[in-house]
């Protein structure tokens, strides 16, 4: 793997394979000394042009416990700060022997262009860029979800995910973590319906490998999971994209009434940070089919894969 | 091709005496060979093919298998200058047009300062005589610094040494109904004609892109084609209520072509004008987000290119107009959202047209010369220009190798911009000469000479 820019990137061998590499990480995490001396001498360097607490820490967590040496640019107080651009970051990087670079970029396609306009041959890992993508969420979110569908049922978890039903919740149209949802699962053989008002799905969605709908109450009695997405008030400039949060609220919010809609078995899922009250009320996230806190713990592993994927993995190749 | 007898001449439009010059055997318009005799600025005799002899003094040009086409005429340049000499000036521009085939271009208003007055338009022009390559004819600005506010002294601007007759707020719509409907009104004083950038502004907030299944999927905001066309259904509904003449800078959707073929049938004096990239490329290419492809209005789906291509054959969209808009790498090699919207396109206009029009037998030389010489002529009253290659008439010419095959490289290109969306690609055509007023300019397929050292500041 020489980037990861787009779950589109992963056929489903690559997938799998990522997702069997992050079993293997989260099952020494569960050790006493968590470090493996897998990238000793290697460099990553956590790029975050936009502001993300918890993306950041959790690439920095990974890279560290596979003992990279790990350099953490914040747009806040470096030279970014001071207009330079990202091609100059780049060269400036590159010049200092990054082995690889985890870009989170306000700008859709930040990453691909890191990857391919030529400016530096590091090897790039997308930690989100603008409403594009966040593969290593959807990798997160699908761990996951096999894990606890697996303990349910069992089975080979190279075929858990297939026909595994999956409502996806909200702010489609500025969410990169659905583009990279419904393209992995798609991948896994899930099928996977989006739930919002029209005016939050963009143009074009029909064409997408998934199902929409308008009515959240008919979506929840059949699915296995359902991913809350965060209602991106940031991104919505004028906004109107909905009359009110109240009515956002009634129609899509996630709340105990609609909890119970869901089969016993189904899994409430959020790629955090949450707006409690808005897209999900407190009964919901905190109940016990919720994966929340699950989901940013298998993060860490799921992270350590993609980087030894991508630098150890030249190695192996 | 080759040429023989006295060497090139050098010197500006207007400069002295130019020899005559003697093309041989060129297939006017794509048919019969004709040898054309230029001299005194104009078209002095034709005849069949190898029938004219060359005068004392006379330049040969041999033309055996090129099409003679008037002298191009692009009713939409930015040439940068003044204000953005980094991205292009008034000379690289002249001479990107020049080796184009064309022999005047429309420069537009969005400069710094904005063509808004009568001084800015007639700097430009000035310029443009001085470089002596093409005739630059300036675009002056609707409103006062293209603010969308009050109008600019259209007036003046007319009256001005640049006769200034198209007016544009290019890059900005003129969205406010009232002042579209005042500066519609206002330029029939001048013969003018109002050429609007058709484009909703509260639609395209932020966009990126062609809203649809290419935009969805990279998550970039986007440009619906309905911004673009309800501008101009209200505009055509406008004009039509004043009695004025409108023409439409850049259409890109198969619904604006609608639109257009049901205000002509209904009489309304509108024209229009489409890109070549938007007869070539299509939003599929966006998928590598190389900004090279950003452009505004944005590259659209395969089925508006058709339509596009359609409208030019069937005279709804009377003009291929460049579009032209270099700009610096710094500018383009970025990431898509910062970077800027615009391509080059004087120097591959004829080759894109031979591909996407002639090649595909929509249209033969004859079309080809109204739609890149009569027609946006006529729109941005050029009366010197645009005229047909007969006896008496100016003499404005291109020759072209109809033959030729070529891959683009921007790096070869004379504008300043690298920013040429068909880098590596092979296009079929060559411009081999390109005659200004009797004065050729290019031969050869390169600039013939050189401007006049230390133009600028010369009177």
């Amino acid at each position: 793997m020489r980037h990861l820019l787009s779950a589109a990137d992963l056929s489903r061998e690559d997938a799998l394979e990522l997702l069997d590499v992050a079993e293997e990480m989260a099952a020494t995490q569960a050790r006493e000394i968590k470090k493996l001396p897998t990238l000793r001498g290697r460099t990553v360097v956590n790029l975050f042009f936009e502001d993300s607490t918890r993306t950041r820490i959790s690439f920095e967590a990974a890279a560290k416990r596979l003992s990279a040496d790990v350099i953490t640019f914040s747009a806040k107080g470096s030279s970014v700060s001071k207009g330079e651009s990202l091609k100059d970051t780049a060269l400036t990087l590159q010049a200092m022997g990054a082995d690889a670079v985890v870009l989170r970029h306000s700008a859709s396609g930040a990453a691909h262009r890191l990857a391919h306009a030529g400016w530096s041959g590091v090897g790039v890992l997308n930690a989100g860029d603008g409403t594009h993508e966040h593969p290593t969420q959807a990798l997160l979110d699908a761990f996951t979800l096999r894990r606890r569908l697996a303990e349910r049922a069992g089975g080979d978890p190279a075929r858990v995910l297939e026909g595994a039903r999956v409502a996806v919740v909200g702010d489609v149209l500025h969410s990169r973590v659905a583009r990279s949802n419904v393209l992995l699962l798609e991948t896994l053989g899930a099928d996977v319906v989006l739930v919002a008002p029209p005016t939050l799905l963009p143009v074009g969605v029909g064409t997408w490998p998934c199902r929409t709908s308008w009515d959240l109450d008919a979506v929840l009695p059949d699915v296995d999971a359902v991913m809350v997405l965060r209602v991106q008030r940031e991104r919505m400039g004028g906004g109107g994209f909905f009359p009110s949060a109240q009515e956002y609220t009634r129609r899509f919010g996630l709340d105990g009434r609609r909890l119970r809609l869901l089969p016993d078995h189904a899994l409430v899922m959020h790629p955090g940070p949450m707006n409690r009250g808005l897209e999900i009320s407190a009964e919901a996230a905190d109940s016990p089919r919720s994966t929340i806190v699950e989901q940013v713990a298998n993060g860490v592993a799921v992270r350590m894969a993609a980087l030894y994927l991508l630098l150890a993995g030249e190695d192996a190749a | 091709m080759s040429t023989t007898d006295t060497p090139a001449p050098t010197g500006a439009a207007g400069d002295g005496a130019v020899p005559p010059v003697l093309v041989r055997r060129a297939r006017l318009l794509g048919g019969e060979e004709t040898d054309l005799l230029l001299a005194g600025g104009r078209v002095a005799r034709t005849g069949p093919g190898g029938s004219l002899e060359a005068p004392d003094g006379a330049r040969v040009v041999e033309a055996a298998g090129l099409v003679a086409l008037p002298g191009l005429v692009d009713l939409h340049t930015h040439l940068r200058e003044p204000g953005r000499e980094d991205a292009e000036t008034v000379r690289t521009g002249s001479r990107a047009a020049a080796l184009g085939g064309f022999t005047a271009v429309h420069a537009m208003a969005n400069t710094d300062p904005v063509a808004d007055t009568a001084g800015v338009v007639e700097q430009v022009w000035r310029l443009g005589r001085e470089v002596g390559l093409v005739d630059v004819r300036p675009v002056g600005a609707v409103t006062v610094g293209l603010a969308g506010e009050r109008l600019a002294e259209l007036g003046a601007m007319a009256t001005s040494a640049a006769r200034v007759r198209v007016f544009s707020d290019d890059g900005r719509c003129v969205h406010d109904p009232v002042l579209m409907r005042r500066a519609l009104e206002y330029v029939r004083s001048v013969d003018g004609v109002v050429a609007q950038h058709a484009q909703d502004p509260r639609l395209t907030e932020g966009a990126q892109m062609h809203e649809g299944v290419v935009s969805s999927v990279l998550g970039l905001r986007g440009w619906p084609a309905v911004a673009e066309e309800a501008v101009i259904a209200r505009d055509v509904l406008l004009a039509d209520h004043v009695g004025s003449r409108l023409h439409v800078c850049h259409v890109s959707t198969a619904g604006s072509v609608e639109i257009l073929r049901w205000a002509k049938a209904r009489g309304v004096d509108v024209t229009a004008e489409v890109t070549p990239h938007h007869l070539l490329l299509t939003d599929e290419l966006v998928r590598g987000y190389d900004p090279v492809y950003k452009v505004n209005p944005p590259l659209r789906t395969r089925a508006d290119v058709e339509a596009l291509r359609e409208a030019v054959a069937d005279g709804t969209v009377d003009v291929v107009a460049t579009d032209h808009a270099p700009h610096p790498v710094e500018d383009k090699d970025c990431e898509w959202a910062a970077a800027a919207m615009g391509m080059t396109g004087l120097e591959t206009a004829l080759s894109v047209v031979q591909e996407a029009l002639v090649e595909t037998g929509l249209l033969g030389w004859a079309d080809v010369a109204r739609v890149l010489s009569s027609a946006p002529a006529r729109i941005g009253r050029l009366e010197d220009h645009g005229r047909p290659l007969a006896e008496g008439e100016p003499a404005h010419l291109v020759l072209v190798d109809p033959a030729a095959r070529r891959p683009v490289t921007p790096e070869q290109h004379a504008t300043q911009g690298r920013n040429s969306p068909y880098r590596g690609m092979e296009l079929p055509g060559r411009v081999v000469a390109t005659v200004l007023r009797g004065r050729p300019v290019v031969l050869d397929g390169a600039l013939v000479g050189d401007e006049p050292a230390g133009a600028p500041g010369a009177s």
